[in-house]
């Protein structure tokens, strides 16, 4: 979700092979550099060697051009490298948060081939998506401070994975 | 020369240390015709000797500065079709590092990937070395920039730079006049200065090529006209 020069991305912290429960404390959402963000909901397994081949590009792309990778073009990377599996893809939504130039946020987010859903204001992937859409969309304000932010964020987000059986257990926010 | 007896095989290093293909490759860059560089503070300038072997060529079929995308050019010195081939690899990785970040390419990033394309044809079997330089100008996010790329694959930042017939002639001329304020129109005068220096024969807008890029960060190569013009200022 995009506030005023900062942004929000939250995720529960269930995990589960459908109705049994594996872990409560499981980490979604994955820090790439410093403003840039990537939330992997779907197959477990899935998104942890989607996040460890994104660090690796981003490693190569740090050590040879100097600088951090926007937002923007790192969620050009991610859509590509979901394409290259067309035919036998990785079953992950990611959700890219991050601060471009100028501290102006960016999110966005896409299917698990790698069609991009830019947004203005919020995006949601996961079990519970509907849901979250219907919560953020009654919640969402244009420019939030990052406290109010927060707030509307934790509350979208614990409404509607109390919604969802197969989300919950509590969820992890970050601000920047 | 006692090197002579290694200056067959491109992979052998010669006992001084050096690899005979590649001084003979600068050699044919040094017999081709000048070419040069210069940054600006808002922009670079290339220009380069347009000598065509007879009048009946059609001059204005003849294209020696090219652009690798948008916002960059290369001119070279030495032999024009291994020219061609490199413009023609170098575009293709812009365009799939454009593929890849939907982003336009720093120039370093060119640059780089150009000069490992040159140093592969010195360490391969089979083949020999471009007998090109490149002087490769652009437009980025830092700032504009000029890059020199030898046959050997090592690649230099430049504020100013020659290449081919009259290096070190140019290269003095430019020393002196160059400054770090220099705007791009100013440059484009030095530049033309500088080939006038070194040229046989009338200088005119059909025996040279010019191309600027300014803080538009588009590569263009001026028109005939233009170059009189700015011929005709610097007379």
């Amino acid at each position: 979700m995009v506030g005023k020069n900062c942004f929000a991305i939250a995720s529960d912290r269930r995990l589960g092979v459908q109705l049994q429960t594996i872990a409560t404390d499981f980490q979604r959402i994955s820090k790439i550099h410093d403003r840039l963000f990537i939330g992997l909901s779907g197959l477990a397994t899935d998104s942890q060697t989607l996040y460890q081949r994104l660090v690796f590009r981003h490693k190569l792309y740090q050590l040879r051009e100097e600088r951090d990778m926007k937002p923007e073009t790192f969620a050009s990377l991610v859509s590509a490298l979901l394409y290259e599996k067309r035919f036998g893809p990785y079953f992950c939504q990611p959700v890219i948060a991050g601060l471009s130039d100028e501290d102006k946020p960016f999110i966005c987010t896409m299917d698990s081939i790698g069609a991009k859903e830019l947004a203005k204001d919020f995006v949601v992937a996961g079990t519970a998506g509907e849901s979250l859409y219907g919560a953020c969309e009654a919640m969402f304000k244009p420019d939030m401070e990052p406290d109010e932010l927060f707030e509307t964020v934790s509350q979208a987000l614990l409404s509607s994975v109390d919604r969802d059986c197969l989300s919950g257990w509590g969820g992890h926010v970050y601000i920047v | 020369m006692g090197d002579s007896q290694y200056s067959f095989s491109l992979t052998t290093f010669s006992p001084s240390g050096k690899l005979v293909q590649i001084e003979h490759a600068l050699t044919a860059v040094g017999s081709g015709q000048t070419s040069l560089g210069i940054k600006a503070s808002n922009g670079v300038v290339i220009a380069t000797e347009k000598k065509l072997p007879s009048i009946l060529v059609d001059e204005s079929s003849v294209h020696k500065i090219q652009s690798l995308t948008p916002n960059i050019g290369v001119v070279y010195s030495g032999m024009g079709p291994d020219f061609r081939v490199l413009v023609r690899k170098s575009r293709k990785q812009a365009e799939q590092y454009h593929r890849l970040y939907k982003e336009p390419i720093p120039v370093t990033q060119l640059v780089r990937e150009t000069a490992a394309v040159m140093q592969e044809f010195t360490q391969s079997g089979g083949v020999r070395p471009f007998g090109v330089s490149l002087l490769v100008a652009g437009y980025d996010d830092k700032g504009p920039q000029l890059y020199q790329v030898d046959p050997s694959g090592s690649y230099f930042s430049w504020k100013a730079s020659a290449m081919g017939k009259n290096v070190s002639n140019a290269k003095t001329f430019l020393e002196k006049r160059y400054v770090e304020e220099m705007e791009l129109d100013d440059a484009v005068h030095t530049a033309i200065l500088t080939l006038k220096e070194g040229f046989e024969g009338q200088i005119s807008e059909k025996n040279i090529e010019i191309g600027i890029i300014g803080e538009k960060k588009e590569f263009r190569v001026l028109t005939p006209n233009e170059i009189r013009d700015y011929l005709a200022e610097v007379e």
